[in-house]
């Protein structure tokens, strides 16, 4: 075995970590190539031609607008659903000692952990149930329930390495309740909510499973996408909105990824 | 002299645990008070029950005359230095220490010099911009000192602050803070498990065993007068003698204490023993002894002479100090 941390990898293995990444990320650079194909009826291999018009022609499309539009209002709303009970949550299970806490903690985390058909199906027969049409508070309160686990975990965590006594040190300084909050609790958690809540937008923005059992005739991004797929027009239109897709939800989870890496030492420890 | 913290009867129960059981305690105004006592005896709930973190289960709390009951820690006018420090780590050292102000709404250039003047306090001048993380123990300490002083407060809370120093530290700043707590003239209450942190630093010290203080008085008289059996062992070591043999002693049948300083050798006449062992402690000698079936430790001065293994010796010791002890426990 290797340790010597500056030594040089064998060939062998700097080949199957290439190939690796290259199954990885290959087939999405396809996706980016046909949008600029000239060809729009089938996916032809190599593109007969390269153009830009399939950007003006999406540009001019009320579907893609509505869609999107659709996608980006549900997961902002349930990302601060989720903001703000997620941090309820967390708050409550790392700060307080109460019967049944571990269990709460398990159910809080358990829907991220089911499938997410069985999510939908359960939700669909719920509000039918329930008498709710379905709409888009629905798939709002649907997105909402992995959303708000995505958040909790993020805080629970922060929370668990913030010192308690920070808490009474505001207090015990002058500072009431909400004082403490904005001054001392926020700006410890701040950047784990931020990186919850972005990871929350992404996870809803294309969400397509939970969203076909909650949503009435809506179609968020996803969706209508996968029904673009089926039609044979202009099919480079997915294409283009595809990589705007991965570019919005790519850029976030990256942000998230900088916010919280140097998150490591522990707020507030004395010693 | 003013009362500054007065309980009476007060109680702090944690489900079945008595963490404060039935005190009464008077803290006068000015006064370098200590809670001396073993881990979970009680001293911290004391504490935080001043500071208002903990409401008591029953009894009444009073400070400086004026009920407790109710008023949160934030219009209470005590400060707390944390075991832990509790810096908070997302501001600047003069911003902790400003913290305070910040909260009251003093303007920023105006609390920003009063920051620098309580770290010139405490002797860290130019420290304002660092981070907390970027301090030594000792300079954190400082830090938590200052951010409480500048509040002004009329009692200044400490629990344990000097615990996580290393030695040479400790008695830098036990020192210091006795210094600062004169030219302050604020109520200090000190919250330690190291008696002889309590003794050297406090005007009075309370003892606290099992939720309950078992004594209260100056540090001298908790050392030359220990009530208890649990007092005499706690604050520094002492020789605890049965009824029998006291009544042998002194007439006298209770338990008595004897500090190991207060024994003598002499020749020739006193209680006849035998030396068992010893240890050479720099300053003196711990001589440990068997006086007829009664095991006591004896400190030599450094400059007396050292009585070999298993040789026969005489004890003597003025009677005052054959302290007799009221209290059974």
């Amino acid at each position: 075995m290797r340790s010597d941390p500056n030594g040089k990898a064998p060939l062998g293995l700097k080949i199957a970590a290439a190939a690796g990444l290259l199954f990885l990320h290959l087939p999405i650079l396809l996706i980016f190539v046909y949008a600029f194909t000239t060809e729009d009826r089938s996916y032809q291999w190599p593109p007969p031609g390269l153009t830009l018009k399939w950007f003006a022609v999406t540009w001019n499309r009320p579907d893609v607008w509505e869609a999107l539009g659709l996608s980006v209002r549900v997961a902002a709303i349930s990302t601060v659903m989720a903001l703000i009970l997620g941090t309820l949550c967390a708050a409550a299970v790392s700060r307080t000692k109460f019967f049944g806490r571990e269990t709460i903690s398990l159910l809080v985390i358990l829907p991220i952990a089911l499938p997410g058909i069985i999510t939908g199906i359960a939700l669909r027969s719920a509000f039918n149930l329930a008498d709710v049409p379905f709409s888009f508070w629905t798939i709002v309160l649907g997105h909402a329930t992995f959303c708000v686990v995505v958040v909790y975990n993020n805080a629970i965590a922060r929370f668990r390495r913030t010192s308690g006594s920070l808490i009474e040190a505001s207090m015990d300084l002058g500072a009431d309740g909400f004082q403490t909050f904005r001054h001392v609790v926020l700006p410890n958690i701040g950047t784990a909510l931020l990186a919850g809540g972005m990871l929350a937008f992404a996870l809803s923005f294309d969400e397509v499973i939970v969203t076909t059992f909650t949503a009435g005739q809506q179609a968020t991004l996803p969706i209508w996408m996968l029904e673009e797929l089926v039609r044979p027009r202009q099919r480079p239109v997915t294409n283009v909105v595809a990589m705007v897709v991965v570019l919005v939800t790519f850029l976030p989870i990256l942000a998230a990824y900088y916010l919280t890496r140097d998150g490591d030492r522990i707020a507030g420890s004395g010693k | 002299m003013q009362t500054a913290v007065a309980f009476s009867t007060v109680s702090r129960h944690f489900g079945a645990v008595r963490a404060v059981d039935d005190v009464d305690l008077e803290i006068k105004e000015g006064e370098f008070f200590a809670m001396l006592g073993p881990s979970g005896s009680g001293k911290t709930t004391c504490l935080r029950l001043i500071a208002g973190f903990e409401q008591p289960t029953s009894g009444h709390i009073e400070i400086f005359g004026e009920t407790a009951e109710g008023v949160p820690p934030y219009r209470r006018n005590v400060n707390t230095v944390f075991q832990d420090y509790a810096l908070f780590p997302h501001l600047s050292v003069a911003d902790n220490v400003a913290y305070g102000p910040m909260i009251r709404g003093v303007a920023k250039a105006e609390r920003r010099k009063a920051a620098d003047e309580a770290l010139c306090l405490v002797q860290l001048p130019g420290y304002g911009d660092r981070r907390p993380g970027q301090l030594s123990g000792g300079q954190r300490q400082r830090v938590a000192l200052a951010r409480a002083l500048i509040n002004k407060p009329k009692v200044l809370l400490l629990d344990e602050p000097l615990g996580a120093l290393d030695l040479k530290l400790r008695e830098q700043m036990q020192e210091e803070l006795k210094a600062l707590q004169r030219s302050l003239a604020i109520t200090f209450v000190f919250v330690t498990h190291d008696q002889g942190e309590a003794l050297s630093m406090a005007d009075r010290v309370a003892v606290f065993n099992d939720g309950k203080i078992m004594q209260v008085g100056a540090p001298e008289e908790i050392y030359r007068a220990p009530r208890s059996r649990f007092v005499a062992n706690f604050v520094g070591s002492s020789n605890i003698l049965p009824p029998e043999l006291t009544e042998r002693l002194a007439g006298n049948r209770s338990w008595a204490s004897l500090r190991p300083e207060a024994i003598h050798i002499a020749a020739g006449e006193g209680q006849r023993a035998t030396v068992t062992g010893y240890s050479y402690l720099g300053a003196a000698t711990r001589l440990a002894v068997d006086m007829g079936g009664q095991r006591l430790t004896v400190l030599l001065p450094a400059s007396s002479d050292v009585p070999a293994v298993g040789q026969q010796v005489f004890l003597t010791w003025q009677p005052s100090d054959l302290h007799l002890m009221e209290d059974e426990q």
